[in-house]
């Protein structure tokens, strides 16, 4: 059996430029590899490529060489099997927490529909908001409709944009709690972009830093502390200063 | 009584004693005193003229507008998700859109004669371009992360449409319809007043013509007032659909 969910060889990207400038190589020679049930964070500065990484890995955008597989084959397109978690809002206004929870499971029985609808609305501790729309929602509640969502359809890979770059400190911390609860009872394997490296350590159990542009991943840190995460551990420090000193900042506010 | 209720009320009584004060300081003997309007609306209900008038453009508007509804948010969605079918189709749309449905009545009467058909075509003409053009810009501009977030879950194109942008639409589409109701009853009093021998607008224009029945006249105008209010409000419920409320700003 496989045991790589996403396996990414020699991938380059690159858009063409202006005529006499060339192209821009956006990303060179990245090689990833993505266990199955593994929650792996991509960092890098903004502007690096990890959004084009991701982009290129769901199939949203050709790689110019290379290859990637995804659980075993190239990917040629969307896939149940594959769902992304966007951080500007991709839950469907028109439709209420649980007709937005149960839109992959069109095919479901009515019972089944039912019945993983109101699993996953516990999961996500929107229990009572059944029937409320997402412009009655805060920020947070929102994006909890949307993993639900994703995790209704019953995918083996997540993938997530800065699925918290949108919302305040507090329910950031809040929703990492909540994601490594969920990611734990359900094992999906999940790739997640960030730029907060705060954030990485708190979930991941690998993270991949990443390059400026062209981006390249620089270096690859496996996380092995016990969650939830004790944020004050030294073993904990330690792990996010590598990150911090590896991406070539200073933890020293206002140091060159 | 709370403001909403006097301060308009306090308007329409100056109105009206404005209007009456400056019929009476004019001596003028056509235009008619606010009183003699309502005597000719009552006069109107009598010879059971206003209710047949009122159902005969109300009959038009609906047929045509219909039409437009039936035609325009189809087409429109169609013209707004493949690319093609808007570039081949977009610059007859275009040139056709700014000429005024009054401009068709020539046409309308050579096609159709002086029956219901005429008006009912101009009503249409009126109504389908707004909501054609309306309904391909909202499809041209739905969020992409909508599309994006749908294709996830394995849809197929007609269900893409059925359950993504048709709803995503939706909203733009009511505001579209809401104005080109208001339109085309703009545009079914100017037909009537040319096309036909019935309606609101035929009330008008032969109230003038035979006899200079001024008080007739603004009888009618002031019924098409009032018809047009109700019918703006009764359009306006439909942006109070759970389903569309998000479309539009906080005013819901």
């Amino acid at each position: 059996m496989n045991e790589s969910a996403i396996s990414a060889r020699d991938l380059e990207i690159s858009f063409p430029g202006k005529r006499r400038a060339g192209p821009i190589h956006v990303l060179r020679s990245i090689n990833l590899e993505v266990r199955r049930g593994e929650f792996v964070c991509i960092v890098g500065p903004s502007g690096c490529g990890k959004t084009t990484l991701l982009n290129v890995i769901t199939g949203f955008i050709r790689q110019s060489s290379g290859e990637v597989l995804v659980q075993g084959s190239p990917v040629t397109g969307p896939d149940p099997k594959r769902i992304f978690v966007f951080q500007d809002n991709g839950v469907f206004p028109w439709l209420t927490v649980e007709q937005n929870i149960g839109f992959g499971l069109a095919r479901r029985s009515r019972d089944e529909q039912r019945e993983i609808v109101h699993r996953y609305v516990q999961m996500v501790g929107l229990t009572g908001f059944e029937k409320a729309y997402p412009r009655e929602l805060s920020g947070g509640m929102r994006q909890r409709v949307e993993i639900a969502r994703a995790l209704a359809a019953n995918p083996q890979i997540i993938y997530m944009d800065e699925p918290f770059g949108a919302l305040d400190f507090i329910t950031r911390l809040k929703m990492r709690a909540d994601l490594t609860r969920i990611w734990q009872e359900e094992k999906k394997t999940i790739l997640f972009v960030t730029h907060d490296i705060e954030e990485s350590v708190q979930l991941a159990d690998r993270v991949v830093v990443m390059s400026q542009r062209p981006g390249t991943i620089r270096k690859q840190i496996e996380i092995d502390l016990p969650r939830p995460r004790d944020l004050d551990s030294p073993e904990y420090l330690e792990v996010r200063d590598e990150i911090f000193h590896t991406m070539g900042m200073s933890l020293k506010v206002g140091a060159a | 009584m709370n403001k909403s209720v006097l301060l308009p009320a306090a308007v329409l009584l100056a109105v009206y004693g404005l209007w009456d004060g400056a019929v009476l300081l004019s001596h003028s003997d056509i235009f008619p005193r606010p009183y003699q309007v309502f005597l000719g609306i009552a006069e109107l209900m009598q010879r059971g003229l206003l209710l047949k008038y009122v159902v005969a453009s109300l009959f038009r508007v609906s047929i045509g507008f219909t039409l437009a509804v039936l035609i325009g948010v189809p087409v429109g969605l169609l013209l707004g998700w493949f690319r093609p079918a808007f570039l081949a189709f977009n610059p007859l749309i275009q040139i056709l859109r700014p000429i005024s449905p009054i401009a068709w009545i020539p046409i309308a009467i050579l096609w159709f004669h002086v029956d219901d058909r005429a008006p009912i075509f101009l009503i249409f003409l009126s109504s389908v371009f707004p909501i054609t053009v309306t309904s391909i810009a909202a499809v041209q501009n739905i969020q992409p992360v909508y599309v994006r977030a749908a294709e996830n879950f394995g849809l197929t194109r007609l269900e893409l449409f059925r359950r993504v942008i048709f709803p995503a639409c939706l909203p733009q589409i009511i505001t579209s319809l809401r104005i080109s109701l208001g339109i085309a009853w703009l545009v079914v009093v100017a037909a009537e007043m040319i096309a036909v021998n019935s309606g609101l607008g035929y009330l008008i224009i032969d109230a003038r013509n035979a006899g200079k029945r001024y008080d007739l006249v603004v009888a009618g105008m002031l019924m098409i007032g009032l018809i047009g209010l109700i019918l703006d409000l009764l359009i306006r419920r439909l942006e109070r659909f759970e389903e569309v409320k998000w479309g539009y700003s906080d005013r819901n």
